[in-house]
């Protein structure tokens, strides 16, 4: 219930924060705090020094630039729910938003603590697959972009340097005849996904599937790319037996363990039925 | 560990206190504070009897620290009513039998008057959907969507 005592400092630059972290290797970064804290409470974590980044200015924002959509990684769940942009353009991002606990922890969780918590239950991640997003990060050795498919290495590990902090998630921007849709399957309101699918298409000018990306949450010990799925679908009509086809590869692809939210083989068969559900709701809003 | 000079406002009044770093804002409302009508309920973060408003946006202050709120506002369940009269959401609660025991009230409350900030005119659907991180084991929730539809109503004039 009670955290273990630790140093806390709230720095007013990002360069104050990285510089903070380099100084300190057993530091953690305190955004949104609603992984952390809880892990704290239970004293499964214990970070002799929390950098509060909330002061931060200039690291919440949501636009399109570049042919991209750019968003601060300070960024809360809430707006992202709330952003007319993306439920407009980016239903699959407003429909991952949506079921990430509840909505009061989504006034204070943020988007870059989503992807660097790493947590394989988190959802933000299968969806980045999906959309083949990047991320960006600032650490002591200056900025780097990276792909969203180079960023998870394990449950709770990503590629960031100690020092590093993500600043921006960048999502290609929305083509038309593309859409993309969340099915998450919870035991309750605010529970993680006892499997969730995400998936992003795009359809060609003569009908069939010009892109796909399907990302599987909470199945495996990071988030999954379900590429021969991907693959089962691009160039071909998505009718109903491509769907399924593609649904079955997606099934395969996930690394289901056993535990309290259902067997093995249960999440499998979950992954392919939310499979089938996302890609035609997927196609439906690609159409509209 | 360190412990930090904090000034938090606290239903409009301003409040010193020398904090450490690791004291959760729940347990700064009611230990230091004194004010016991947010409850905690779970180890979680899975209740919301906690719920406060921080910077006018309702929270679970079972997870986040006090000196995460220095320079900040907090409204608590004591803080709402105006001048003594109730606040619209107490009345509701009141008037509609919105509770039974009565611990997940405060907090269903302090949801509700962030949710109707949002949204003054929510469909029943959306009662139900902006009040899912707060757990009712009593009422089964019948009641607590028509205290916020009161509620609703009331504050539209």
């Amino acid at each position: 219930m009670i955290p273990p005592a630790f140093d806390y400092a709230v720095p007013k630059t990002l360069n104050d924060a990285v510089a903070l972290l380099g100084q300190n290797p057993e530091a953690k970064v305190l955004a949104g705090g609603h992984s952390l804290i809880p892990m704290m409470k239970f004293r499964l974590a214990s970070p002799p020094l929390l950098v509060d980044i909330n002061r931060l200015e200039g690291l919440a924002y949501i636009r399109e630039e570049d042919g991209w959509l750019k968003i601060g990684a300070l960024t809360r769940e809430a707006d992202l729910d709330g952003s007319d942009l993306i439920r407009q353009k980016y239903p699959l991002l407003a429909d991952t938003a949506r079921t990430i606990a509840d909505p009061l922890v989504r006034n204070m969780a943020t988007v870059g603590g989503n992807l660097a918590h790493a947590d394989p239950a988190n959802d933000h991640p299968a969806t980045m697959l999906a959309y083949g997003a990047q991320v960006v990060a600032t650490g002591s050795g200056g900025e780097r972009t990276i792909p969203i498919g180079q960023f998870f290495e394990g449950p709770f590990q990503t590629v960031l340097a100690h020092d590093e902090i993500l600043t921006e998630i960048r999502i290609p921007a929305a083509k038309s005849n593309s859409g993309g849709a969340y099915f998450k399957l919870e035991r309750k309101v605010g529970d993680f996904a006892t499997a969730a699918v995400a998936a992003q298409i795009t359809i060609g000018a003569t009908g069939k599937c010009e892109d796909a990306g399907i990302g599987l949450t909470n199945v495996g010990l990071t988030p999954i790319k379900a590429t021969k799925a991907e693959e089962a679908l691009k160039g071909k009509p998505l009718d109903d037996a491509t769907i399924r086809q593609a649904a079955q590869l997606a099934s395969e692809a996930a690394e289901p363990v056993g535990d309290q939210r259902g067997s093995e083989d249960y999440k499998r068969a979950l992954v392919k039925t939310l499979t089938v559900r996302a890609l035609r709701k997927a196609l439906e809003r690609a159409k509209s | 560990m360190s412990t930090h000079h904090i000034n938090v406002t606290v239903n409009g009044a301003v409040k010193e206190a020398e904090v450490e770093s690791r004291l959760l804002l729940v347990h700064f409302i009611r230990e230091d504070l004194n004010l016991t009508g947010t409850h905690i309920g779970c180890d979680t973060t899975s209740c919301g009897a906690c719920t406060v408003l921080f910077n006018g946006k309702p929270v679970k202050s079972c997870t986040v620290f006090a000196v995460q709120a220095d320079g900040g506002e907090v409204t608590t369940v004591e803080g709402l009513p105006t001048n003594g009269k109730l606040h619209p959401i107490q009345e509701g609660f009141t008037e509609m039998h919105g509770l039974q025991c009565g611990f997940c009230t405060p907090g269903m409350m302090l949801s509700a008057v962030g949710l109707l900030q949002q949204n003054p005119d929510p469909t029943e659907e959306e009662i139900r959907w902006g009040l899912s991180g707060n757990l009712c084991r009593c009422t089964g929730y019948v009641n607590i969507v028509k205290a916020v539809q009161y509620a609703a109503e009331k504050m539209k004039g």
